[in-house]
């Protein structure tokens, strides 16, 4: 299972940081959040993986490292408002530059 | 040296205190000392706050030296008998770092220099720029350049030391560029700045290397390490880099250059920075660390060459200054390259002389410059071509200008006379035999000559050799009598000091020199330094007459000298370090240009690659990526979703073109991320990853809907390919990693959160304990950042203009043509929906202490019911019915949980600390109520908040009204 979890976070990485060297902002976007889904879950493996043994007391015999948990959980919530402000970002320079692309110019693209 | 880990701690205060040559006896803690330092900075505002009453600036701005003034001459007697005073207070211990005050002879002479001659300087500069709105700028510049100063000589930790070193280069370089419209001043400003600055560093390093020799910054523990530090294999580049720092802060030879090209400044900055202060300011660290340096041969050869190099050279170039403070410039590097060569020598007697020639310069140098001020801004130039015959409309100025320049070529019943007379004699002893003791004695008195050429030069062309020619000011303007009144106090000491050497020499030049030479006991056998020997020396009268000749000599010839000289080419060291410098500029932006090209592509390429050398070095040294684990098995649920999450991970990638496509295959990544989480037992994450997922999907749906629905094919081809090498290179990496690490067994720190969650935190669920209690200021600054990047979002929103996207008719009729904006089935359930979705979030949010769930998860379940009600039925219906505003409820909750976080401040407990305790309720049971909740309670608020104003901020753009007012 190591060995295909790993494997999930190499394409997870690959995706992210392809996308995010595209040059369009909305590529870009999508390459964060393939970035940020990677480290969220390199994050958790550092706990290692656990079958059944969620970190509450009581509810088994074994826990999994509930600081990684802990950890990751306000990574997600701070991911998706990094994401939020960066869709806003990329729609605000859109608009305002009237094009799309990262540099902000795009001399051959029509405006948008 | 001392291996780096030793140098972290300096046992500073205690050796300062118990071992080392001070006994307690001599030394005396005195918060005087601070408030000598602190008075300059403490008066500094008030000339820029009087500006509008110039008299009541320069009163304010005279005050401070004036009390520092005082309180140095109540503590003189005790100084001058041997005391030393102290103040200390540890700054940064574990930098050896100290805010440490000395007060002994050697720094009280500095000090009262300082502040004396800052009061003549202060008042003559009221009436140098009389008429001008400048002077409050330059009082309060000088007042913090005196600090500094002060600063200097009082340190009495080397480091505390080179802060106030490294301000008055700064403070210089804002003095010199004084009238930054110049493009002359800004040249000289750079120039000197450049030398000097670059002195500091040197300076800072030999101190760096001393200290860390000696394990000590503080000056009685490196004064008492002599030995040690002579006989160390670094000394010799400890006493280059330490003769580089104070050679280019005293204008010594070869980089002298500076002085020259700060004249300018206004005069009183040459006056008191550059004759008085500042340039001593190397001759006093020299003073300072004497005990550590003289006696090296090292020490003696450099010193006295460079010594002798600077005073030749400013001697012989002095004569060809035409500009009056060209010459005084060149004088001053002369007489500064005297000193130096004194303390060279390394004896008693020579040390003597320096200090002696170091106060009689201050006192004759600093009256000649206000002269020189005083025509400047009478005549409009100072130039000695123009100069002429002024006697006649100045005879006080002449008469009083006569006796420090009389000092300065030596005369007779003047203090210059015994100080060049004392060199004279001490070059003639100093020396062994051999040829250098012809040598020395020859060009100190070549250099004797030269300097009273250029002083006859000075005095007798200002005011005789004809009349005035071409001054711009003509007839010329009366002189304020004001101005005479430091000229005639600095003509009174210079005639007192001639009169009188030996008060001078016996109460304050010898305690200095003993100061200096680190034996503070006047017990030991000092003898007093002889004038007598003046007497008793044969051929003194000879030499006398001898440079007196020789300058009149060269004067007289001085019409062939010039025609010699302006035939030289001309070197100006200005125009040469500019050029240098727009070539080192023009070089280092073609660099910066080859690297930073504006491309966020390049520069994103560039992190990718950097974190890829930094991580695949380590990782390539592992000897196995396998560790000892042993595997967990797969079965084929969790292998199929996870082979699903890389198929729809991979189409997000090459189906990224097509964005809508892009967005759906995010999404299901996003989904099975979550199932990932539920599999791997963390079922708080899982919750928490839905619940986002769902609104970033929301989110970038709406963006999307004004950016184009396709990205072009990309121009350049390979730019594609390359970057796909680099991304499966950096998922490689990452999934080795990751794979060496999780085969690996694990050392965490989490056996104390399972074991302390239930007894320490009262709850069962480990990860919400983590978060609301044992790393509950984590979460505080977590919630912060939600905030901050939703206000970011409304404030980005904001003003957003949608040029030509505000929904035009035909857009809002392909619009109906294919859906109804809100469609009735949704409509209908959404509203029954929303207080079942409320109902779920308390009873998660509730329940999250002891079972997964919590703030995070309850507020994210909240806002989707919420957002809900915005998508079916429309911003404005849900706006009218919303009694909620997002910013005030984001500050709500940040209020609840930081004032959550407060209240165990009150029970004496650290901040965030939780209490709970359980109660029996009827019909419901046992029931715990905690802090932690409330805390809770706090982040639940925000996450709401945050999500909502986001959400509809963004939502309200494409409303088909078009964006409204901003909502929340």
């Amino acid at each position: 299972m190591e060995v295909l979890v790993a494997l999930m976070l190499g394409v997870l990485t690959t995706c992210g940081v392809y996308l995010v060297l595209r040059p369009r902002t909305f590529s870009v976007v999508l390459g964060l959040t393939m970035l940020s889904h990677a480290v969220n879950l390199f994050l958790f493996s550092m706990g290692r993986l656990h079958s059944n043994a969620p970190a509450v007391i009581g509810a088994a015999q074994q826990h999994a490292d509930p600081l990684p948990q802990a950890l990751v959980l306000t990574a997600i919530v701070i991911s998706f408002a990094m994401t939020a402000f960066v869709v806003v970002l990329a729609l605000r320079s859109a608009l305002e530059l009237r094009n799309d692309h990262v540099d902000g110019v795009d001399k051959e693209e029509e405006p948008i | 040296m001392a291996p780096p880990g030793q140098m972290a701690v300096f046992p500073s205060r205690n050796r300062l205190l118990i071992g080392s040559w001070l006994t307690s006896v001599r030394t005396r803690f005195d918060m005087t000392l601070l408030l000598i330092l602190l008075l300059p900075i403490l008066f500094l505002p008030a000339p820029l706050v009087l500006r509008h009453a110039p008299r009541a600036a320069v009163v304010s701005a005279l005050l401070a030296p004036a009390i520092i003034f005082y309180l140095l001459l109540q503590l003189l007697p005790a100084v001058l008998a041997g005391q030393v005073l102290l103040f200390h207070y540890d700054w940064i211990p574990a930098l050896g770092l100290a805010v440490s005050l000395r007060l002994d002879a050697l720094a009280a002479l500095f000090a009262l220099l300082i502040s004396g001659i800052g009061i003549s300087v202060i008042f003559y500069a009221h009436h140098y720029f009389a008429g001008k709105p400048d002077a409050p700028r330059f009082f309060a510049m000088i007042l913090g350049f005196m600090m500094a100063m002060l600063g200097i000589v009082l340190s009495e930790n080397l480091l505390f030391m080179l802060v106030f070193w490294e301000m008055t280069s700064l403070i210089s370089f804002l003095l010199i560029g004084f009238y930054g419209q110049k493009q002359i001043s800004r040249r000289g400003a750079r120039l000197s700045l450049f030398i000097t600055g670059g002195g500091g560093l040197a300076l800072l390093a030999a101190i760096l290397l001393m200290g860390s020799i000696v394990g000590s910054f503080q000056l009685s523990d490196i004064l008492a390490e002599r030995a040690l530090l002579q006989q160390h294999s670094v000394f010799p580049w400890i006493l280059g880099l330490f003769l580089v720092g104070v050679f280019t802060k005293s204008a010594q030879f070869p980089f002298h250059l500076w002085l020259p090209h700060a004249m300018s400044a206004p005069t009183p900055v040459s006056a008191y920075l550059h004759s008085a202060t500042m340039v001593k300011a190397g001759i006093f660290l020299m003073m300072r660390l004497y005990p550590v340096f003289s006696g090296a041969e090292v020490w003696f050869y450099w010193v006295v060459a460079i010594g002798f190099m600077t005073l030749l050279v400013g001697s012989f170039v002095a004569i060809f200054m035409h500009d009056m403070k060209g010459l005084l410039a060149y004088s001053t590097i002369s007489h500064l390259g005297l000193i130096t060569l004194l303390l060279g020598y390394g004896s008693e007697a020579a040390l003597t002389v320096a200090v002696f020639h170091l106060i009689n310069h201050a006192l004759f140098k600093a009256p000649l410059f206000m002269m020189a001020g005083s025509i400047d801004k009478a005549a409009g130039t100072r130039d000695l071509r123009q100069i002429n015959g002024l006697a006649w409309h100045y005879p006080w100025l002449a008469v009083l200008s006569f006796i420090p320049t009389a000092a300065m070529a030596g005369l007779p019943y003047l203090n210059g006379y015994f100080s060049k007379k004392l060199f004279i004699v001490e070059s003639f002893q100093s020396t062994d035999s051999g040829w250098l003791a012809v040598l020395i004695p020859a060009l100190a008195i070549l250099g004797a000559a030269f300097s009273v050429g250029y002083a006859i030069r000075l005095f007798h062309n200002t005011f005789f050799n004809g009349k005035p020619r071409d001054i711009p000011n003509w007839p010329l303007p009366a002189i304020s009598g004001w101005v005479y009144l430091p000229l005639a106090c600095f003509a009174a000491l210079c005639l007192w000091i001639g009169f009188w050497p030996e008060v001078l020499l016996h109460q304050l030049v010898q305690p200095v020199v003993q100061a200096a030479q680190g034996n503070v006991a006047l017990t030991t056998d000092f003898s007093p330094y002889d004038l007598a020997i003046l007497q008793q020396h044969p051929w003194l009268t000879t030499i006398s007459m001898l440079t007196f000749a020789g300058g009149l000599a060269v004067y007289s010839a001085r019409k062939a000298l010039f025609a010699w000289h302006a035939a030289l080419p001309t070197v100006d060291a200005k125009d040469i370090f500019e050029s240098r410098m727009q070539w080192l500029i023009a070089r280092s932006q073609q660099g910066v240009h080859l690297v930073e090209n504006g491309s966020l592509q390049r520069y994103v390429i560039y992190l990718v690659l950097t974190a890829l050398v930094f991580t695949s070095w380590p990782l390539w040294q592992l000897q196995q990526w396998r560790g000892e684990l042993a595997l967990m098995p797969v079965d084929a649920m969790s292998a199929g979703a996870l082979i699903l999450l890389m198929v729809m991970a991979i189409s997000v990638a090459v189906l990224h073109r097509q964005r809508l496509i892009a967005l759906l295959f995010t999404g299901a990544t996003g989904l099975l991320i979550t199932v990932g989480f539920a599999r791997f037992s963390a079922p708080d994450l899982a919750l928490t990853q839905f619940s986002v997922e769902v609104m970033a999907i929301f989110i970038m749906m709406l963006a999307l809907s004004f950016l184009p629905q396709s990205s072009p094919q990309e121009k350049v081809r390979y730019r594609a390919k390359r970057d796909a090498v680099v991304a499966t290179v950096a998922g490689i990496g990452v999934a080795v990693l990751s794979f060496a690490v999780m085969t690996r067994p694990q050392q965490s720190i989490s056996d104390y959160f399972l074991a302390n969650s239930v007894p320490g935190g009262g709850g069962s669920n480990v990860v919400n304990v983590i978060l609301v209690d044992f790393r509950g200021f984590d979460t505080l600054g977590e919630i912060a950042v939600l905030a901050i990047a939703a206000l970011a979002v409304f404030a980005l929103t904001r003003n957003l203009r949608l040029k030509g996207h505000s929904p035009s008719a035909e857009h809002i009729d392909a619009w109906h043509g294919y859906a109804q904006p809100y469609p009735l089935i949704l409509r209908t359930l959404a509203r029954p929906l929303l207080p079942m979705a409320l109902l779920v979030s308390a009873y998660i949010f509730l329940r999250g202490h002891n079972l997964p769930g919590g703030g995070f998860i309850a507020g994210l379940i909240t806002a989707a019911a919420l957002s809900l009600q915005y998508v079916a039925c429309g911003i404005r219906w849900a706006q009218v019915r919303m009694l909620t505003q997002f910013r005030p409820l984001i500050g709500a909750g940040l209020l609840i949980a930081g004032l959550t976080g407060l209240g165990s401040l009150l029970f004496d407990h650290p901040f965030l600390t939780s209490w709970f305790s359980y109660f029996e309720l009827p019909v419901i049971g046992k029931f715990e109520l905690a802090t932690a909740l409330l805390f809770d309670l706090g982040v639940y608020a925000t996450v709401v908040g945050s999500t909502m104003l986001i959400l509809a901020n963004m939502g309200r753009l494409m409303t088909i009204h078009g964006p409204g007012k901003e909502i929340g």
